[in-house]
């Protein structure tokens, strides 16, 4: 049993973090803190999770985003994928193990991983929209977004959603403002089989080691720790009991990492790109001081006129 | 019958100098709108691809106008281009000469007009701005509609997305090196702009840039043949 959220206190609290405490900002250079926070994560412990969707309302309900009533389309997952105000998402998926034929009910809290290495962050265009401070918590700022959706190309897990309201874009914050004063996320303090725990990185990877022991003593030899190297590691972490196939869990990616066409966006061609440009204008530059103007001469002018049949007089 | 870079309105007018009609009204207005067009929209897209331009986006009224505004004069700058290809790419067709004029670009370079082959209406130069520009263009829309979010987000994937978007920054890289050979080239040679904005050129810059061209003012009027211009008093 892990100990349980605290309740909020009841006096005022100081933000535990702020801007001082960004080690990234997209599209600007910062100087990174001197004193790092401490770094913190959101454990999903899979095997778990009874699909119950508590985290969904909390998350609904603490971050206010009223999401229209839907339809039943005839299967557990409502909505059917995340929106923009839909920042989480139970994903079930029915599985039938060939070696034990046991039907298995793979239940994901899909959500926004908070990437060690933010695709989104690296995509982002529009200086201050995407921050990731030291704790590991990557936020979107929507004053400073501009509803490009170029977040959404550079997300490896397919994320961020762009409101057809405001046109700026959402995902789960990890509740940075919850943890900002000592809280937990929403979506952690609802859920009601601790499926869902949060607490520093350490702890939360010291507590899957215990979570995975049990269930390979329970006879779920793969059962592993999903934090996965492609992009650092993330600061939302999955304990599945089969680690070795994660894309048995509605998909989720076994390798993920930024786009490689992604990097060579946001990388060579944006400096090349400009160098090139640059280069075109000084190769201009320069041809101009060298050669001068080429300018059309008298002669020139004087053999139209002698083609065009005239006597030099202007007249024909 | 006129030859096939003679373009509706060019005209030879004997004098001293000698003036010739290059661009009608229409194709320079045409020209002006497609160049405004694509000045902003470098402009605007330059502040999102280089964190180092964004202040570009004041320009515009801040990154989310400028997010707006960019794809919209997008499409204008496509319909208005396509004006400008149909006005012009009969003109713009290989040639023989053109070979030769591009093996010597040296001296192209030089300004060694007298070891060039005579060329029509455009030289291999113009050519080649001509098509790299309406290839980069169908590129670019293209490639723009894909990663137009608000409206066309829905009709591909992410990876279709992130490969558009690859493209369309490397596309705009290469149309803005080719407006910047457009562009320098009409600054170097004087009296070119002159044809874009009042519409005519010297004799003398037609004799020295597009000899050929002249020549077939000269020798087959376009005026008697095509009527464009308004019937004279006999």
């Amino acid at each position: 049993m892990f100990p349980p959220l605290p309740n909020p206190a009841i006096e005022e609290t100081k933000p535990g973090f702020s801007e001082k405490d960004l080690i990234r900002r997209s599209a600007s250079r910062i100087e990174p803190p001197e004193q790092r926070l401490t770094e913190v994560a959101k454990l999903i412990d899979v095997s778990k999770c009874i699909g119950c969707k508590a985290c969904q309302t909390a998350c609904i309900e603490w971050n206010q985003t009223s999401p229209e009533i839907g339809f039943n389309e005839g299967v557990y997952e409502n909505p059917m994928d995340l929106t923009p105000d839909m920042f989480t998402l139970m994903r079930y998926s029915e599985w039938d193990n060939p070696e034990t034929g046991e039907l298995e009910w793979l239940i994901r809290k899909d959500g926004c991983m908070h990437c060690a290495d933010p695709g989104c962050l690296k995509a982002c265009p529009a200086p201050g929209a995407i921050v990731q401070y030291s704790n590991g918590i990557v936020d979107f700022i929507h004053e400073n977004c501009i509803g490009c959706g170029y977040c959404i190309k550079g997300c490896p897990f397919n994320i961020p959603r762009i409101s057809r309201v405001d046109h700026t874009a959402y995902k789960c914050t990890l509740c940075s403002d919850r943890i900002a004063v000592g809280q937990g996320p929403a979506c952690a303090k609802a859920c009601p089989t601790q499926a869902i725990v949060f607490g520093t990185k350490d702890e939360m990877k010291q507590h899957a080691a215990g979570r995975i022991e049990d269930l390979k003593s329970r006879g779920f030899e793969n059962a592993g720790l999903y934090d996965p190297p492609g992009v650092g590691g993330t600061n939302v972490m999955y304990v599945l009991h089969h680690a070795d196939q994660p894309e048995l869990y509605s998909g989720l990616p076994r390798d993920p990492r930024i786009s490689p066409v992604v990097e060579v966006w946001k990388g060579v061609t944006k400096y090349a790109g400009l160098t090139a440009i640059g280069l075109a204008a000084g190769i201009g530059f320069l041809h101009h001081l060298v050669m001068g103007p080429n300018r059309v001469s008298e002669r020139d002018e004087e053999n139209a006129e002698e083609l065009t049949g005239g006597d030099g007089n202007g007249r024909l | 019958m006129a030859a096939y870079d003679v373009e509706r309105g060019d005209a030879v007018h004997p004098g001293r100098p000698v003036t010739v009609d290059r661009y009608t009204a229409g194709a320079r207005i045409n020209h002006w709108i497609t160049a405004t067009c694509l000045v902003l929209l470098a402009l605007s897209g330059l502040a999102l691809f280089h964190p180092s331009l964004f202040f570009l986006s004041g320009l515009f009224g801040g990154g989310t106008w400028t997010r707006i505004i960019h794809p919209w004069i997008g499409v204008v700058l496509f319909f208005s281009f396509f004006g400008l290809f149909l006005r012009f790419w009969r003109a713009n067709l290989w040639r023989r000469e053109d070979g030769t004029w591009l093996a010597r670009v040296r001296d192209v370079l030089a300004a060694q007009e007298e070891n060039l082959p005579e060329v029509g209406k455009y030289n291999a130069g113009q050519k080649f701005v001509f098509w790299a520009m309406s290839i980069l263009i169908i590129i670019l829309i293209a490639s723009g509609l894909v990663i137009w979010d608000q409206y066309f987000s829905g009709y591909t994937t992410i990876p279709q997305q992130r490969v558009a978007v690859l493209v369309h920054s490397i596309a705009a890289v290469v149309i803005i090196g080719v407006w910047i050979l457009h562009v320098y080239a009409a600054i170097w040679v004087r009296g070119t702009i002159r044809a874009m904005t009042r519409g005519w050129v010297t004799g003398g810059w037609a004799w020295r840039h597009h000899r050929k061209w002249l020549r077939e003012l000269v020798s087959a009027p376009p005026d008697e043949q095509q009527g464009s211009k308004p019937a004279k008093s006999k």
